[in-house]
């Protein structure tokens, strides 16, 4: 037991230590709230959605479009590639023949409420035809609006890739291109003739 | 009839204060974290007050069935009427104020204890467990600063001969006190920064940690009663702070009142930066500090006052 009177030192600079501790720690405490004071006048880095858009890349994988080539007609030759690709299977159409012997989607159909927005549909079709925007703008009320049909879904242009032309470049024939006057195509092979 | 009448005003003041503090409290936070604040309700955001008004008052005011009814009704009506109190000696400008008491200093260090009732009430009567500890904290934290709240004042008393707050204000007329008392407004800051228990001193409702404390069960207009409580108190902190150190309503250009008003907001402002900025202590670490470094200080702050007082005086 120790005497009455005598003091503890351990606890003294205990406390000495503690106290000149928090006092030094004060100024750090300090430091910190001047940082934040500057802050003020520094810009604010909020985006004031909806006056101000959000900056978009030109890839950016958004609302799904039909497109047409140059000329006018449909690009898509419902080849069910995009179909297949999807991995929501959101995409749901079927083929069909016009008299110029041009495929056609007889319907076009893609559920955006299953929409992923992958991109596979994009990258999988040969054609350039089903493209991925960069519009993100699409609430709807009713979940039956957002399943959207061929003329939601096809627009006028050539969407991002301006001067594709599947059927000037492939080997099939239609009206007004016979086999071999596609673009960098050979003549047909005549396998009956006797010539080289 | 004249005194009457200011009254009625300082009190509608107060009240439109509190609630404009809501709004301004947010669009602090929002401007010191990179971020605006509310800004489409109204021009600026004005009309978030009365949003936020309707919210709380069409909200469904449930008593929890194992609450302690009376009190968990009284504790909320307690906080409000105890800084509404002490509004009452609070000197706006010469001639605006409700009373002019000879004891107005000791009345606000004994509404504030009376506070404490409040949060204590509040946590107990609510039967949960989180809202009980939160209370606990709470008087806890607020009992032991309000200790050297007061000690940090006498220094104040001291050098102004009185407890009258008009009186300290016009001492205040050559110099303002913060210059002769330094230490003692810092104490006196960090004191009142605890008893309205903002941060970072506020563990008795930190919202990450004690789902919200003492007032976790509360709902509707009562929990807007703590709410506007806690903003009343921050301003009447603020409105002292600026009675008692920096020179009140004294000021060289401008009419009196406006002077009053820009130090309370000024006040104001710090006490929302301090909460935009510093970090939350544990409560181990917040009540030692209370007593082992504020504490000390008081008293040191109080014994070279009183030397050089007397000093001075012979």
């Amino acid at each position: 037991m120790k005497p009455q009177g005598q003091r503890d030192l351990v606890l003294d600079s205990i406390f000495v230590y503690g106290a000149v501790n928090a006092s030094l720690d004060m100024i750090s405490l300090l430091k910190t709230i001047w940082t934040v004071f500057m802050t003020m006048f520094r810009k604010r880095v909020t985006i004031l959605y909806p006056e101000e858009g959000p900056h978009i890349p030109p890839r950016w994988r958004g609302r799904i479009i039909l497109s047409r080539d140059p000329d006018g007609h449909e690009r898509c030759v419902a080849c069910y590639l995009c179909a297949v690709a999807c991995p929501v299977a959101c995409i749901s159409l079927q083929a069909a023949e016009d008299e110029d012997g041009r495929r056609y989607p007889e319907f076009f159909r893609i559920n955006f409420s299953r929409c992923i927005f992958c991109g596979y549909c994009e990258e999988a079709c040969p054609t350039y035809a089903i493209q991925l925007t960069t519009d993100f703008e699409m609430s709807e009320y009713k979940r039956q609006n957002l399943v959207y049909e061929k003329e939601d879904l096809l627009i006028s242009g050539p969407g991002k890739y301006h001067d594709y032309n599947f059927y000037r470049v492939a080997g099939l024939s239609i009206k007004g291109k016979g086999k071999g006057e596609a673009e960098n195509e050979e003549k047909p092979v005549d396998r009956k003739g006797l010539m080289p | 009839m004249e005194r009457l009448i200011i009254s009625f005003g300082i009190l509608s003041a107060v009240l439109a204060i509190g609630g404009l503090l809501i709004w301004l409290e947010r669009r602090l936070l929002g401007l010191w974290q990179d971020r605006y604040g509310p800004n489409r309700v109204g021009p600026f955001g004005l009309l978030q007050v009365l949003a936020d008004m309707i919210k709380v008052f069409t909200k469904e005011d449930w008593i929890p069935p194992f609450a302690d009814k009376a009190v968990f009704i009284i504790a909320p009506a307690v906080i409000v009427v105890v800084v509404l109190m002490s509004f009452t000696v609070v000197p706006f400008a010469p001639g605006i104020e409700v009373v002019d008491l000879n004891i107005g200093l000791l009345f606000f260090l004994s509404m504030s204890s009376l506070g404490v009732y409040s949060v204590a009430l509040a946590g107990w009567a609510s039967s949960s467990k989180y809202s009980l500890l939160g209370g606990l904290r709470a008087s806890a934290q607020m009992l032991s600063y309000e200790v050297f709240m007061g000690l940090s004042l006498m220094g104040v008393v001291m050098i102004a001969g009185s407890f009258n707050l008009r009186e300290i204000v016009e001492a205040q007329r050559h110099v303002w006190f913060v210059a002769l008392q330094p230490l003692g407004f810092v104490i006196f800051f960090i004191a009142c920064v605890a008893e309205t228990h903002r941060l970072p001193f506020d563990l008795p409702e930190a919202e990450s940690e004690l789902v919200a404390g003492y007032h976790s069960e509360y709902s509707g207009m009562k929990f807007g009663m703590f709410f506007v409580g806690e903003y009343l108190g921050i301003t009447l902190v603020s409105a002292l702070m600026a009675v008692l150190f920096f020179g009140g309503w004294l000021g060289p250009v401008l009419p009196p009142l406006v002077w009053f008003l820009i130090k309370t907001f000024a006040f104001i402002s710090f006490f929302i930066l301090l909460r935009a900025s510093l970090p939350r202590p544990r409560y181990d670490q917040l009540m030692s500090f209370g007593w082992k470094v504020m504490f000390p200080l008081a008293l040191l702050n109080l014994i070279v006052t009183g030397a050089v007082v007397l000093l001075r005086a012979r």
